[in-house]
């Protein structure tokens, strides 16, 4: 057991690091399913409405297929992407504590101490268990608080935590494959969508009498979805996913001893001996393509998903005025299916946001690894280089709301044979979202060139916005809360009138609030550490 | 000819650190300025003003006879930089990397950039994210001297390389001034690189210059030992100016006699009569060892 020597320093030192982001998002992940409890239960007060609402192939490519009617059965359907995020974290943070550790040498550092030699993969590991593990117990705790059996809300929280250890362990052995976390984030995150796609594929098939029905069973996330809470509580289902993660474990110990701190098992690539680069924008293009290219056929998919289940949607709409009152507080208009469409994109609008809040921070990011010195050292000016990346803070999120727009007027369109006529409106409805995108944006700037110790706390601009809208979704809140979005002062495309004073009064926002960012990087000193 | 570099009274505060405290420097055309200090006397800063990466906060600092804050972008295309960390861009080759701040900074000599890549001994197809410490260094060091440039800021360029990459970096900077005149500022904790390139040093303690000159103008400075074995007793030796730590051991007279001072005191010597003597010559290290230390800055 020398090789798990220090193993409680560094859980101390992770969760010290971590202290701040990982209660959030346990606390985000209990409370968005607390919440739920009562909006669903209110919405959707009987069993047939609930059938009604679930029956529908966009939903089951979604979320998959509704076990029962009881209202701990239905939101559990409906949370449905909750595992997926949890996986997610749990995968990056497993990822975040070794290999970029290792990439940055600090784990060196501390391996050169009295650290054996598995205990950074031991403590990053039993770090993401326990915080997995204190989210299911929080979470059996709150939706039994909502008046939800004992057994089902264990389940949800064994449901829940259960994937997050596959996917922890996941990224466990995905950080021992490669030398680069980037790529390590990569492997694992496949897994994580592919997982997702074969339940997705699976349990469309499923619903259609299709051959491919099978294909569920090959992914974890659908093992511990049908753990189905509320209903059957499978609880072997949960046995089966703690021995694929003890499995995975195994696989990581061992292929973390077969190689060097630092080496990836996976072979390095040589690059060529001459470059083509040579500007600031070829850099940046360089450096944010693979972003780009993600963000957008990441936008592509959700606008065909939204586009395929929209006329479904709208019969739904009909019948539940409740929902429809929902979709138009997040932004829709008066028609059924454009008021679904508004609501969607302001979600499209908000994710957007966070994209580009990521590609501004780029800057940053540049600038505290000490790559931006020698650039800056060159005949490049200030304004020039941030330009180079602010190219994609701007065009980026256009670019991937252009293809949300374009592909749901083609999926929506197919479906109501009126292609030509959709994928103008709904495009025009996306890029709608950008003046709001590029605000939010630009205060990322104005942090970076303004207070750049704080830029982090650029993501506040995106977080809030998320927050409110949705919120307001459920729950109509005071308007002054409303007025702080800039998403609220939007048009609410497609349907809603347009008026040109709003999209004005932001932009002008977003450009002085920009330039204040670069004048501040134009005077002030680089680096600030 | 104008100084390359000229900075008066120049001051940086960050929050309650004074990390230059009214610094003077020069650096001649053509010249190997040498810039040495303890570990954050504020090297690096005075370099980052230079570069017009950090404003000072009072003083004046010129360089190639402009202003290095307000004439940055023009500047930068006469000079070249290499920091003593080099980071790079973990999925770029190393040659991709030096391709791109050649041709940032307006281009690159290739026959030249060949010529490095082979006496430095660089793979320029490995990516960045496998290069060692050293190697990276490497990377900043050939797109910094294959440019076409009148001055190079060096601030602890050779840190990680090994002593023969650490040679061939000697005998490149010897060619780029020799040859074709550049201007050098190097920042470094290496005498003997200082003493093997440099024409003038400064050195710098807490944000100061507290000396600068040529390397024989310094060893001036320094103090010679001698050990002794007298014919008399040693009397009035401990009055005489500039003696330090005079002791006897094992019948031998040993001290410590500071360079000017060191006629005065053979006289007195002889005087007294000398079976034998040694005498130890100055050294660098010492005199930069007490330049370091507190004291020295008064
Ligand atoms: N951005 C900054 N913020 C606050 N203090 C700083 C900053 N940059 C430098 N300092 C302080 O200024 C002083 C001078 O630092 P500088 O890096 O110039 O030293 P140096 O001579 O280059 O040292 P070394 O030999 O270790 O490289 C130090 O006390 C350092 O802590
Ligand atoms: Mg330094």
């Amino acid at each position: 057991m020398k090789t798990l020597a220090g193993t409680g320093g560094l859980i101390r030192l992770i969760l010290r690091r971590d202290r701040i982001i990982l209660p959030i998002w346990i606390v985000v992940l209990c409370a968005i399913p607390m919440s739920y409890v009562k909006q669903y239960g209110d919405l959707f007060p009987t069993a047939q409405s609930r059938l009604d609402y679930a029956n529908n192939a966009g939903f089951i490519t979604l979320y998959g297929e509704l076990s029962g009617t009881s209202l701990g059965e239905f939101v559990t359907w409906r949370l449905g992407f909750v595992p997926v995020m949890v996986g997610l974290i749990s995968l990056l943070t497993v990822i975040r504590h070794t290999r970029v550790e290792e990439e940055t040498g600090r784990s060196e550092l501390l391996g050169s101490s009295v650290v054996g030699r598995h205990a950074g993969l031991a403590a990053a590991l039993l770090s993401t268990f326990g915080a997995n593990l204190v989210l299911a117990v929080l979470l059996a705790l709150g939706m039994h608080s909502q008046d939800l059996p004992w057994s089902g809300s264990v389940a949800i929280g064994a449901e829940f935590a259960t994937t997050g250890w596959f996917f922890a362990a996941v990224g466990a052995v995905a950080a021992q494959l490669s030398a680069n976390a980037g790529t390590s984030r990569g492997i694992a995150i496949s897994v994580l969508g592919a997982a997702y796609v074969l339940r997705a594929v699976g349990d469309t098939s499923a619903h259609t009498d299709g051959p491919l029905a099978c294909l569920s069973w090959l992914s974890p996330i659908a093992w511990a979805q049908r753990i189905h809470p509320y209903g059957e509580n499978r609880w072997w289902l949960a046995v089966v996913m703690l021995a694929a993660t003890a499995v995975l474990v195994a696989v990581a110990i061992n292929l973390a001893v077969r190689r060097d701190v630092g080496a990836g098992l996976l072979p390095a690539r040589l690059g060529p001996a001459e470059g083509s680069l040579g500007s600031p924008l070829g850099l940046a293009w360089r450096l944010h393509r693979g972003l780009l290219a993600a963000w957008t056929v990441g936008f592509a998919l959700l606008g065909l998903l939204f586009g395929g289940v929209a006329e479904g949607v709208g019969d739904i709409l009909r019948d539940e005025p409740k929902a429809k009152e929902m979709f138009e507080r997040l932004g829709g208009s008066a028609g059924l299916i454009d008021s679904f469409f508004a609501g969607v994109m302001t979600i499209l609008g908000l994710i957007a946001s966070a994209y580009a809040v990521q590609a501004t921070l780029r800057l940053r990011a540049e600038e505290t690894s000490g790559r931006a010195e020698p650039v800056l050292a060159t005949a490049t000016g200030r304004v020039r280089w941030a330009g180079s990346h602010l190219l994609f803070g701007v065009l980026g999120p256009a670019l991937a709301l252009f293809a949300s727009g374009l592909t749901a007027g083609l999926a929506y369109g197919l479906a109501v044979d009126d292609v030509g006529k959709q994928i103008p409106r709904l495009i025009g409805a996306s890029l709608g979202q950008l003046p709001a995108v590029w605000l939010l944006a630009a205060i990322a700037l104005a942090i970076f060139g303004l207070f750049p110790r704080i830029s982090p706390a650029a993501w506040a601009g995106p977080g809030i916005c998320i927050l409110i809208g949705f919120t307001n979704a459920g729950v109509q809140l005071a308007d002054w809360t409303n007025d702080i979005s800039p998403f609220t002062h939007l048009p609410r495309l497609p349907g809603g009138s347009l008026s040109a004073t709003p999209l004005i009064v932001l932009l002008a926002i977003t450009v002085v609030v920009g330039c204040i960012g670069l004048a501040g990087w134009r005077r002030r000193d680089v680096p600030i550490g | 000819m104008p100084a390359a570099i000229s900075t008066e009274g120049l001051v940086k505060t960050f929050g309650r650190t004074r990390a230059l405290d009214g610094l003077d420097l020069t650096v001649r055309t053509g010249e190997v300025h040498g810039f040495l200090g303890p570990n954050g006397a504020g090297k690096t800063t005075t370099i980052r003003i230079l570069l017009g990466m950090t404003r000072a906060s009072s003083g004046t600092a010129r360089l190639l006879d402009s202003d290095p804050w307000s004439d940055a972008t023009d500047l930068h295309k006469r000079l070249a930089y290499v920091p003593g960390d080099v980071t790079l861009w973990p999925n770029l080759s190393g040659g991709e990397a030096i391709d791109l701040l050649g041709r940032m900074r307006g281009g690159l000599d290739k026959k030249r950039k060949a010529d490095l890549l082979e006496r430095f001994d660089l793979d320029p197809r490995k990516k960045a994210r496998t290069y060692s410490k050293g190697n990276r260094q490497k990377v900043a060091l050939v797109a910094a001297l294959a440019s076409d440039v009148e001055l190079l800021l060096l601030d602890e360029p050779t840190s990680g390389l090994d002593p023969l990459m650490e040679e061939v970096f000697r005998e490149v900077v010897q060619e780029v001034t020799d040859r074709d005149g550049r201007t050098v500022l190097l920042s470094s904790h290496i005498l003997s690189e200082v003493e093997a390139l440099c024409d003038r040093v400064t050195i710098i303690r807490a944000g100061r210059a507290v000396e600068s000159g040529t390397l024989s103008e310094l060893r001036h400075l320094t103090r010679t030992s001698i050990r002794a074995e007298l014919a008399g007793a040693m009397n009035g030796l401990a009055q005489l100016d500039g003696i330090h730590d005079l002791r006897v051991e094992d019948g031998l007279v040993r001290f410590d006699v500071d360079t000017d001072e060191i006629n005065p005191v053979l006289r007195r010597l002889t005087e007294i009569g000398v079976r034998s003597l040694v005498s130890q010559p100055p050294s660098l290290e010492e005199l930069f060892l007490r330049l370091y230390e507190p004291e020295a800055a008064k």
